[in-house]
């Protein structure tokens, strides 16, 4: 992939993660007390809750794609040469989707009920 | 009647001259040194003396082992590059007055390989310079054409001449933070001077040079840290060429 | 042989003081992406605890209710903030937006691109970052 089309990607999901994190944020601090906003049953609850269910799934891929590109374009910067750049974004890659995959674990198994 | 400015000027002159400085010189022979070694000098200077003449004054009277590379000493040539009191400066350009310190501490430019003490290598610059197209590209050329030459409005003209001021004197790739570590990356240098033919509306290669730039270690590895425009002796202004140059990349300037 | 390119390396690069406020917030904007995403990674697994039911997540919470949490905490809104407000400052930058228009140079050859828009864009997210920890403590300590 053109690195263009990469960096489009990361000033894009910056831009998304901003939006839908600070939604996240003010859900726990508008609905009740942030204390209280975290207590299992609220918690639970707020998954159940398919639009916010799918919000926090958009947050995790964002935050996933951009903040494991962003150490990518650091390790490229720290040291050079074919296979360390290899081994940085296919690790990067790798890292990314393990994270993906383990937080829509929580988010589906909490939504359907799986707790 | 003489004018009283010029009188003050000259006795402020002739008192001066007693000032001296400690010029702390890095010294340092890849061929058979092992590290760098600093070796302290006593210099007297003047108002004027830049430290490039306090280098020159060191390898005629103290050290004539001293390596440096200078050539016009007005800020044209570009040659006398070097680290002064932990900043790329050119030597010519940069009074000892002006750096208000006893002590001038001289070294080669950081992100060069070191040919000999303050002389440092400057081709992969040039490299990447070339690799930029550094030229006008179109298919018809002022010769063939009727109208002999290729006409600007001075708003055109102030469109890239800002960025041809560039003398190539490669401090803007010692200070950037990414060439400190990124020995692929294209450096300020060469993506300011592919942006200067970009902008210049008589050229027609931008999407060639855009594809050369749009690489893993190209335009993209620059975070507008500005050292670069920082430390420029010519007012280029790199940090903004390149932001201008990724606009086109990202659609925002046609 | 490879010559030694004499490179500046980590230390050069993280040594903001000679080249202004500009490099400061390059090297902030560097520290505070990798925190956040280290806490980002341990927010997924802190939060993976809620599968393993009430007394998992309610003892996963206990951690995070100590003083260290709430300071941590803190931190993290502070460097999410000064991301964020700094980050919609680049990518601006990085379209060509806001860094100043070509000018035939003239001695003393200051640079446009470092002009005073961009040095209180980074002041203001520092101070908004200040702001928003000083919002977190109140809500964090204040229950």
């Amino acid at each position: 992939m053109r690195e263009s089309i990469i960096m489009k990607i990361h000033y894009g999901t910056a831009l998304g993660a901003v939006v839908l994190v600070a939604v996240h944020i003010l859900y726990r601090i508008t609905m009740m007390s942030f204390g209280d906003s975290l207590e299992y049953e609220n918690v639970v609850a707020n998954y159940k809750f398919v639009p916010y269910a799918i919000m926090l799934e958009l947050i995790l891929v964002l935050l996933s794609v951009h903040g494991f590109n962003g150490l990518r374009v650091i390790l490229l910067e720290l040291k050079q040469g074919k296979s360390y750049e290899k081994v940085v974004t296919y690790g990067c890659l790798a890292s990314m989707a393990i994270l993906i995959a383990y937080g829509s674990r929580t988010i589906l198994m909490t939504s359907m009920g799986m707790t | 009647m003489t004018d009283p400015q010029i009188v003050e000027e000259q006795s402020s002159a002739e008192s001066s001259s007693s000032k001296t400085v400690t010029l702390r010189m890095a010294k340092f022979n890849p061929e058979h040194d092992s590290g760098t070694q600093f070796v302290n000098f006593q210099v007297s200077y003047e108002r004027w003396t830049t430290v490039l003449d306090a280098i020159l004054d060191v390898k005629k009277h103290l050290d004539h082992s001293v390596a440096v590379r200078y050539s016009c000493r007005q800020a044209s040539c570009g040659s006398c590059g070097m680290k002064i009191n932990g900043r790329p400066r050119l030597a010519c350009f940069t009074k000892i007055s002006e750096l208000n310190s006893d002590v001038i501490t001289v070294e080669p430019m950081n992100n060069y390989p070191i040919v000999r003490d303050l002389v440092v290598d400057l081709e992969r610059m040039f490299d990447t310079h070339k690799e930029m197209k550094p030229f006008i590209i179109r298919e018809d050329s002022e010769i063939t054409t009727n109208t002999k030459e290729f006409l600007q409005t001075p708003e055109q003209v102030e469109e890239y001449i800002q960025f041809a001021n560039c003398i190539k004197c490669g401090l803007c790739n010692s200070a950037c933070p990414t060439m400190a570590t990124d020995s692929s990356f294209l450096g300020p240098q060469a993506l300011t001077q592919a942006y200067r033919y970009v902008a210049d509306n008589r050229d027609k290669g931008k999407n060639e040079r855009l594809k050369i730039i749009d690489d893993s270690h190209g335009i993209w590895r620059c975070h507008f840290a500005g050292s670069c425009s920082q430390v420029c002796p010519k007012g280029v202004d790199p940090a903004m060429g390149i932001q201008m140059l990724r606009g086109h990349l990202l659609g925002f300037k046609k | 042989m490879k010559r030694n390119e004499n490179k500046e390396g980590i230390k050069g690069m993280a040594n903001p003081g000679r080249y202004g406020i500009e490099r400061v917030s390059y090297w902030l904007m560097r520290i505070t992406g990798l925190g956040l995403l280290a806490y980002f990674i341990g927010h997924i697994y802190e939060t993976s605890s809620i599968l393993s039911g009430k007394a998992a997540w309610d003892s996963m919470l206990e951690l995070t209710q100590t003083t260290q949490g709430h300071v941590f905490l803190t931190l993290v809104i502070g460097m999410c903030v000064f991301h964020t407000a700094n980050g919609m400052r680049l990518m601006f930058a990085h379209g060509g937006i806001g860094v100043g228009k070509p000018t035939r140079p003239d001695y003393p050859y200051l640079p446009n691109s470092q002009n005073m828009k961009n040095k209180l864009c980074i002041y203001a997210s520092i101070g908004i970052a200040a702001l928003a920890m000083m919002y977190g403590l109140s809500v964090l300590f204040g229950e």
